[in-house]
């Protein structure tokens, strides 16, 4: 087991080593440099300006301080805010990211097992039917077209939510559930299928033969089976929730990381492009990490193994 | 329980024995059989569902492609005085279809506020600049459909050589492979996409292929490579290999027939996840870009008019939504129609 | 209950399953007892109905299933006509069943103390701590090694054996009156099939329950069961004690699945398989369902339905060959020596169960 986690360890390193060093060759080949106003400055002020970014080195050594200063947890200055270190950037909007995620993730995989479970239950009825519309059009409708659609008739027409903002928690309600709409259906898809299958093995039926009933089969049993294998959806739903905040924040007006990563895409930000990149990238490879360690605790058949591999 | 013989009616001859010959052949099998692709084709069609989706989808593609044999709008044509006019259908009076619209309470004909004449009339009405919405709505269906087809044919095409080759070489090969695509894989794919897109200028159709196909192809390579795994060790495999075929040849005509269901359901499920993300990415300004429209740019301009004009986003959002409805719909239904388990 | 001795009778069952080929039936008018402390085998080929039978003794049928008719009665009550929150009562409790593969058949994920502890919660009400006592005993009882340490084990820390020696004390913790038993033995090697053979005849003698003893192989059953049913085709076609069977059978397709069957004492190779394959259920064979792939099949067979004919108090078959009217037939060598065996058999002084365990 430890000697699978230092393996492990060493990958997630190693991967986040290839982004870096793919995201900054890849920035230097793009045009756009840090300064705003170029016709008015100086030649002088160019030079001093560049020299401030580090720009004026070759880019070999730019490459080995950039990839130094990651170690140090420093991701270079902003362009867009002049003097803004990227690591400060991050920290600063991270909470709302967070709290957004969190939420969603949380909303999103409660509602989705509910959903599957009982698609799975009551397998080709209407409730079966009614289940599986909802997730395969939580698949369907893109998050921001459903923030649009949630914004405008929730909050606008309704008046229900506040359209935009953040200023507390009635703010995060909608962005929240424009947010969880797709792990949600992602659950439910997953949870009905695996949960079908469990329903129909051996250990099922011969937990009927003991005389549970069909409650007591389902919680004692089948959906226990049928979460541990959840666990290992937790990576890609976070990833999915990452795509998803970059539009939900941007229309909530959420001053969150997905929103700076949008903004810095469109101004050409590169340093602050390459910064989220890397945190995206060590967000999900430590998810990644952690699920599969969760994964090995909880499912028994995993931890006799051992190697895990 | 037991009846009594001796009650049975029994006719001279009964006690004959049977000829044989005669009789049915008992080694015939009773239900007709059908080939592996009819049984699926008929399953398919047995499946509502899948099947409408099917159709529906026939109908977007002769939409998008044909479209505008028919409906001879220029997508590209400004008419800066007709900016913003509501759909029309002449003949048509409900409200939403017959150029009205509602403005502070009142019913106003829009077409007569824009001085147009009695023959002006937009089937879907017209965005921002003045263009038919209609035939924007065409191409842009056609563009988004280009770029997830040819991204997804290129997905195949990496996806399954690498898998074949992993699942077949074995080994350190298949080690060092497989690496590769664990590292990418943990990667967030649209962070990828948005440097690629941002790396590729911005702008058009092949920024956004390269992108969409650099990190779709590894769910594909790791399930061909698993049933290329499973397969390798096969009799029928082995048994190719011991009559000296060479590699490629049986990866061609035994494996690649094998995975055909396999690879067919994952192509149904990655159209629309590339679709989806054309759509994302021209939605945040890095895809496709002005004169050219997806559905994706569309979406976009028409959520700045949302509130008053929210035909100009409901209609390539809805063509959106069924677009991805029937091409995940249609994929469940392949994948209950390939899968032998769910056979009944 | 016709016979006080009865604790199952099932009657003129017939069941039918919904597909979308159209209906296929499964059951066609099966009538058998199981008598208190006997363990009854039922044996026959896949798809003859055999395990549907057992199924429906436990309410466990799948839901495309239709009872058409017939009754099941346990304790002078119809099990068919109890509703599901009835059957929960009885299942695990009255009637257990034992299922073909201990692999899959045990719950991966929980531990295996309160997997067998679970039926006395349910049942006797027992609080977790007292019923995972007794689930210690029953561990003890079905001859678990270290009981103490592995009931905390999950499944997968067993071998194939020992799971279904586990899979047998969740069947038998509550003791119940019936056992059914559907190829307990199949999935296992021959040495293992043998002990747990022992174990369930061990296990019956001290728990005083009846056993139903569903399999494919005749061998099996010599040394398990009292009374054997022959099903074919969603029917029985004959049925008797185990002597009876095995030395004087009757049917063709008796005569069939024992000339199948190797023994010690097979002579030259003369192992021979059935011809052809069981029809096709959905539109079944009017008649003898087993005419097609008899060499013995006479005329009437293809018209009429034969009626059980009497052999002798206990034994019953249901071949037109019985007739009074009928020819005589030669059956094949191999059961003419067993029928040779048997009459010499009947002379009481004739070691019975020495002989018949091959």
């Amino acid at each position: 087991m430890r000697k699978y986690l230092l393996k492990r360890i060493f990958y997630l390193f190693l991967t986040l080593f290839i982004v870096a060093t793919a995201t900054f060759f890849l920035m230097k080949l793009m045009p756009g440099t840090p300064l705003q106003n170029e016709a008015k400055l100086t030649a002088s002020e160019k030079a001093s300006i560049l020299a401030q970014y580090g720009l004026d080195k070759p880019v070999w050594l730019q490459y080995f301080i950039y990839i130094g200063g990651i170690f140090k947890g420093s991701l270079g200055l902003s362009f867009q805010f002049s003097d803004q270190a990227v690591s400060y950037l991050i920290g600063s909007r991270m909470g709302p990211s967070m709290q957004l995620g969190g939420q969603a993730m949380v909303v999103g995989v409660i509602f989705g097992i509910i959903l599957g479970a009982v698609g799975a239950i009551r397998k080709d009825t209407w409730a079966d039917r009614l289940a599986t519309v909802l997730s395969i059009l939580g698949i369907a409708v893109p998050s921001f077209v459903l923030a649009i659609l949630l914004q405008y008739y929730l909050g606008l027409k309704l008046g229900w939510f506040p359209v935009a903002g953040w200023e507390g928690f009635a703010y995060t309600i909608l962005p929240t559930l424009a947010l969880a709409a797709s792990p949600l259906a992602e659950t439910a898809r997953f949870i009905r299928t695996d949960m079908v299958d469990v329903l129909s093995s051996d250990y099922i039926e011969l937990a009927k033969a003991k005389g549970l009933s069909k409650f007591g089969i389902v919680y004692h049993h089948a959906l226990r089976n049928s979460l541990i294998p959840m666990v290992t959806l937790i990576g890609p739903l976070a990833a999915a929730l990452m795509t998803g905040s970059m539009v939900v924040e941007n229309i909530f007006s959420v001053p969150g990381i997905g929103e700076q990563f949008v903004k810095s895409i469109l101004v050409n930000d590169y340093p602050t492009i390459m910064g989220v990149t890397i945190f995206y990238s060590a967000l999900l490879c430590l998810l990644l990490l952690l699920t599969d360690i969760v994964y090995g605790i909880i499912d028994p058949r995993i931890r006799l193994s051992g190697n895990g591999d | 329980m037991v009846d009594n013989p001796n009650n049975i009616e029994i006719k001279p001859g009964d006690f004959e024995p049977l000829d044989k010959q005669a009789g049915p052949d008992n080694e015939k099998i009773a239900a007709p059989s059908l080939t592996f692709g009819q049984d699926v084709w008929r399953r398919l069609k047995s499946n509502k569902t899948a099947f409408t989706s099917f159709i529906i989808l026939i109908l977007l593609f002769l939409m998008a492609f044909g479209g505008q044999a028919i409906y001879h709008q220029n997508p590209n044509d400004q008419e800066p005085k007709y900016a913003n006019l509501p759909p029309k259908i002449p003949g048509v009076g409900i409200h939403g279809l017959n150029g009205h619209i509602n403005q502070g309470g009142t019913d106003v004909d829009a077409y007569k506020a824009a001085g147009a004449g009695s023959d002006v009339h937009y089937t879907l009405g017209t965005d921002y600049l003045g263009r038919d919405l209609l035939a924007r709505i065409m191409y842009g269906t056609r563009v988004s459909l280009e770029i997830a087809l040819i991204a997804t044919l290129i997905d195949l095409t990496i996806g399954v050589g690498f898998g074949i080759l992993s699942g077949w070489m074995g080994g350190r090969v298949d080690m060092f492979m497989q690496r590769i695509i664990e590292i990418l894989s943990s990667i967030p794919s649209l962070v990828v996409m948005v440097l690629m897109a941002t790396a590729f200028q911005k702008t058009g159709m092949a920024s956004i292929i390269a992108a969409l196909a650099i990190i779709n192809w590894t769910t594909m390579a790791r399930l061909t490579r698993a049933q290329t795994l499973q397969m390798k060790n096969q009799d029928f495999i082995l048994a190719a290999r011991t009559l000296g075929e060479s590699a490629p040849k049986i990866a061609w005509k035994h494996l690649l027939p094998n995975l055909s269901s396999v690879i067919i359901i994952q192509t149904m499920f990655t159209i629309p996840n590339a679709i989806f993300f054309e759509a994302f990415l021209s939605y945040i300004g890095i895809g496709i870009s002005s004169p050219q429209a997806s559905l994706g740019t569309l979406i976009s301009d028409g959520q700045k008019n949302f509130q008053f004009l929210p035909y100009q986003m409901w209609y390539p959002a809805i063509v959106l939504i069924v677009l991805m409805l029937a091409f995940n719909l249609l994929g469940d239904g392949m994948r209950d129609a390939f899968d032998p388990k769910s056979k009944r | 209950m016709e016979n006080p001795e009865n604790i199952i009778e099932v009657r003129n069952l017939q069941i039918d399953f919904h597909t979308y080929a159209g209906e296929v039936k499964a059951i066609r008018d099966v009538s058998f007892d199981l008598r208190k402390g006997e363990t009854l085998a039922i044996v026959g080929e896949s798809g003859s109905g055999k395990s549907v039978t057992t199924r429906s003794l436990m309410g466990l049928l799948a839901p495309n299933a239709v009872i058409k008719s017939g009754s099941i009665m346990f304790h002078d009550e119809d099990i068919i006509k109890k509703s599901e929150k009835d059957m929960q009562h009885i299942r695990g409790k009255d009637i257990a069943m034992i299922f073909q593969d201990p692999m899959t058949s045990l719950d991966p994920t929980m531990r295996i103390g309160l997997q067998i502890a679970e039926p006395l919660m349910k049942h006797k009400g027992l609080k977790k701590k007292e019923a995972v006592a007794q689930a210690l005993e029953m561990l003890k009882l079905v001859g678990i090694t270290d009981p103490e340490n592995r009931i905390n084990d999950y499944p997968y820390q067993f071998s194939g054996g020992m799971r279904q020696r586990i899979v047998i004390a969740i069947a038998l913790v509550c003791y119940p009156e019936v056992l059914i038993a559907d190829e307990p033995t199949t999935a296992l090697d021959v040495t293992i099939q043998a002990q747990i053979l022992d174990l369930m005849k061990d296990l019956q003698n001290r728990i005083d329950t009846s056993i139903i003893f569903i399999t494919h192989d005749l061998g099996v059953v010599a040394g398990m069961a009292d009374r054997v049913a022959v099903m074919y085709a969603g029917k029985i076609v004959e049925y008797g004690t185990v002597d009876e069977i095995f030395f004087n059978p009757q049917h063709p397709y008796t005569w069939g699945l024992l000339n199948s069957m190797p023994t010690l004492d097979t002579e030259g190779g003369s192992l021979s398989a059935i011809p052809g394959t069981p029809p096709d259920l959905l539109d079944p064979p009017v008649g003898d369902a087993f005419a097609a792939r008899s060499d013995y099949a006479m005329k009437i067979d293809t018209e009429k339905e034969p009626p059980f004919f009497k052999v002798s108090d206990t034994h019953y078959a249901a071949t037109w060959l019985l007739h009074p009217d009928a020819p005589k037939v030669t059956p094949p060598a191999e059961i003419v020596r067993r029928q040779k065996k048997f009459a010499t058999m009947q002379k009481p002084e004739a070691p019975i169960k020495h002989e018949t365990k091959e």
